[in-house]
């Protein structure tokens, strides 16, 4: 008799998800479906407003991807306007937008997922919070809160404040930073390296005991896309798109973001709203690939940064060729986090930062721009195609939990498949389900634009369709 | 007129004894005195008309609400500016307001800047009761300086006041009845093909809310000037 699970919500992810989970007559998983429910229809809001409001207007697809956001929609009115922003707009925008990425790490890290790593799976969904965690791990904790503080206020210093600032603007930004606002982040810097050193030494302590979850944690080939820098280095705001194969062969490279779409094609299933990209020369669902902290750090030459590249040399030891299991999206977002210090330091070392020509002005000059960022999350891309007056006639914006929705679902399959015999749910069970899908982030507010909320349920079906079992999680 | 003809009257409002010229209106008289009470359409050194109701007062003995900025001081007149009557009122017109168009403040290039949302923000529009309407109605960016989106738009009239009386262009006009009513370029022309308008750009500076602004200007990025325009009208009188 084949049967459904249902697990909905999909708790600790920014937004609402569910899964289902089908099993065959002797009660082992034959198909797993990781369902995004909701959709908001940005893009369609967006047709007929003037360009230069996109930064703003896109940025409100996330409270915790604001910046991402803001960064790609500049990027891509820059085109727009075909400008070169000043050396100084553009380096105040990447210091940004690594504040960006180390405030969502120590979210993803710190609250939604250090519980599973350091309190273990069996124990109940009551028991594996941050708030219990704080009590076993004070320091880490500590150390988790005082990261994403540091990244929000220093957006906050840059931007006015910590959401949605409006300070990014087409041709860069809006206004110049300060000596005593450079002073301020400066000196804050050095505590926050202890942070992230202390929690990598932890983290890399636990993953000797977490080797079974390193093994099912959607551990399978597939391919890797990021941006590289032009001397292939991590990079969050500059570079290129570069894909490797599951060998580590990089089969595509050099592929600036106006050509998007000669790569990535973007497929629709109809149990969910998020669509599917894949890698066009392998099709669909063959080209399967994974963005996000685990990818870039497989696909890049080096990190380009002291401290980053000596834990990047670890990291690489991990496996031969790239690192391919899931489980270790968390330690590269940590090693992600030290880098975006050590590269924010230098940033804000050099008098350039200083500069008061922070933006360049210009009318319409291209109906149709594309930007690209690398967001916490992987690759974000917005394209806009404006009438020459400037209104919006077409917005696409694939991003970042779009690029891993082939391989989140194929990471439910395995665990599932790994954990799940007989037809029997138990609350472990469940929480590795969960869990995989945390290792890689998914922000299903931005991924589907999605709208509304969702609890997370797993729900159990014979092969006639009846519902014969189902837990709920809220 | 000539100041010896006019007569001083002695009036109430809000139980404080004043006096005032008798063509003064009560909007005038209560200012002069430092009494607030909220306006949107009128503007200093434009002609009043009444349009957006927020200034009414009530008038002992009147039984229907008068609006300020157009109802002149006459003897005698006890005059109350902020009873909860007109409170509820004002409210009620915000949030009207609120409802007919697309306010999002968030991602409007006046955020922070904005009379509508300041006057909101003061009189404690919290809630906005009526369904919004959020009619999809089209940015007019055809101008290579100035964009004009009617979803922002009040119909407070100043842009055709500033356009008319001042600029002396009357570019701007009124087209339609009730809800369909929109602010227009000539005969309902696209801006950039206007024959008429300067590219002054006054209507940009008074309008209230983020309706008209310049071309390029980023969310919360609007800011209006919009305090220059009684001397503009003094010294063009002067000059003619």
């Amino acid at each position: 008799m084949t049967k459904k699970i249902t697990i909905k919500p999909i708790s600790r992810i920014e937004g609402h998800g569910k899964i289902t989970l089908h099993l065959n007559d002797e009660g082992e998983v034959d198909k797993a479906l990781f369902h995004v429910t909701q959709v908001r229809g940005f893009e369609k809001i967006c047709a007929g407003r003037p360009f230069y409001e996109m930064p703003s207007l896109t940025a409100r697809i996330c409270g915790i991807c604001t910046v991402s956001h803001l960064m790609a929609s500049a990027k891509a009115c820059d085109a727009l306007l075909a400008v070169r922003i000043p050396p100084a707009g553009g380096e105040l925008r990447r210091l940004m937008n690594l504040a960006q990425i180390i405030q969502s790490h120590a979210l993803s890290f710190f609250y939604l997922s250090s519980p599973d790593l350091l309190l273990g799976l069996d124990d109940e969904p009551q028991k594996r919070n941050v708030f219990e965690l704080a009590k076993t791990h004070p320091q880490l904790i500590k150390d988790g809160i005082a990261l994403r503080q540091f990244g929000q206020e220093v957006i906050q210093i840059l931007g006015g404040k910590r959401i949605h600032p409006t300070w990014v603007v087409p041709g860069g930004v809006s206004e110049p930073l300060r000596l005593d606002q450079r002073d301020e982040i400066l000196q804050r810097i050095p505590d926050a390296l202890d942070c992230i050193q202390r929690t990598l030494t932890v983290k890399k302590r636990l993953l000797d005991q977490r080797r079974e979850e390193a093994r099912t944690f959607a551990n399978f080939p597939s391919l890797f896309m990021s941006m590289v820098d032009d001397k292939g280095r991590l990079s969050y705001y500059d570079g290129h798109l570069r894909f490797m194969d599951a060998t580590g062969k990089i089969i595509a490279d050099n592929i600036e973001a106006e050509d998007y779409a000669d790569w990535i094609g973007e497929a629709v299933e109809p149990w969910t709203y998020l669509k599917f990209p894949y890698y066009k020369p392998q099709g669909y669902p063959g080209g399967m690939y994974r963005v996000g902290p685990l990818a870039r750090l497989n696909l890049i030459d080096y990190c380009g940064t002291p401290l980053a590249d000596r834990e990047w040399t670890e990291f690489r030891q991990i496996e031969r060729g790239p690192t391919l299991s899931s489980f270790y999206y968390h330690y590269a977002r940590l090693i992600e986090v030290l880098f975006c210090l050590e590269r924010m330091q230098r940033l804000l070392d050099s008098p350039e930062i200083l500069s008061k020509h922070v933006r360049a002005h210009a009318q319409v000059n291209a109906l149709e721009g594309v930007g690209m960022v690398e967001a916490p999350r992987g690759t974000l891309i917005h394209h806009y195609e404006i009438d020459e007056e400037g209104l919006i006639q077409k917005a696409n914006l694939v991003v970042a939990t779009g690029h891993n929705n082939l391989a989140m679902n194929q990471g439910v399959l395995q665990v599932a498949r790994h954990f799940i015999h007989g037809g029997k749910l138990e609350e472990g069970m469940l929480n590795r389900v969960e869990a995989v899908i945390r290792t890689f982030d998914p922000c299903l507010s931005c991924s589907t634009h999605a709208f509304g909320e969702m609890p997370l349920v797993v729900e159990l079906y014979d092969a006639e369709g009846q519902k014969c079992d189902q837990l709920l999680r809220r | 007129m000539n100041a010896t003809s006019v007569r001083i009257v002695t009036l109430k409002i809000d139980d404080r004894e004043l006096s005032a010229r008798e063509d003064r209106t009560i909007l005038e008289v209560a200012r002069e005195n430092q009494l607030d009470i909220p306006t949107l359409c009128h503007l200093d050194g434009l002609s009043s008309s009444g349009a957006c109701r927020l200034c009414l007062v009530e008038i002992t003995g009147i039984r229907r609400l008068l609006p300020a900025c157009v109802t002149t001081v006459g003897e005698g007149m006890e005059v109350y500016t902020n009873t909860p009557r007109i409170q509820h009122y004002r409210k009620l017109i915000l949030e009207l307001l609120f409802s007919e168009r697309n306010h999002v403040c968030s991602v409007c290039v006046s955020n922070g800047q904005c009379e509508l949302q300041e006057l909101a923000r003061k009189l404690g529009v919290d809630h906005v009761h009526y369904p919004y309407l959020m009619p999809e109605l089209p940015v007019d960016a055809s101008n290579p300086r100035f964009v004009v989106d009617h979803n922002r738009c009040i119909l407070c009239g100043r842009c055709t006041r500033a356009c008319d009386e001042i600029e002396g262009a009357h570019t701007w006009d009124m087209r339609g009845r009730g809800i369909e009513t929109r602010v227009i370029t000539d005969f309902s022309d696209p801006w950039g093909a206007s024959s008429t308008c300067t590219g002054c750009g006054k209507c940009v500076h008074v309008c209230p809310t983020g309706a008209l602004s310049e071309k390029g200007r980023s969310v919360a990025e609007m800011v209006k000037h919009k305090h220059f325009m009684p001397y503009l009208t003094l010294m063009r009188k002067e000059q003619s």
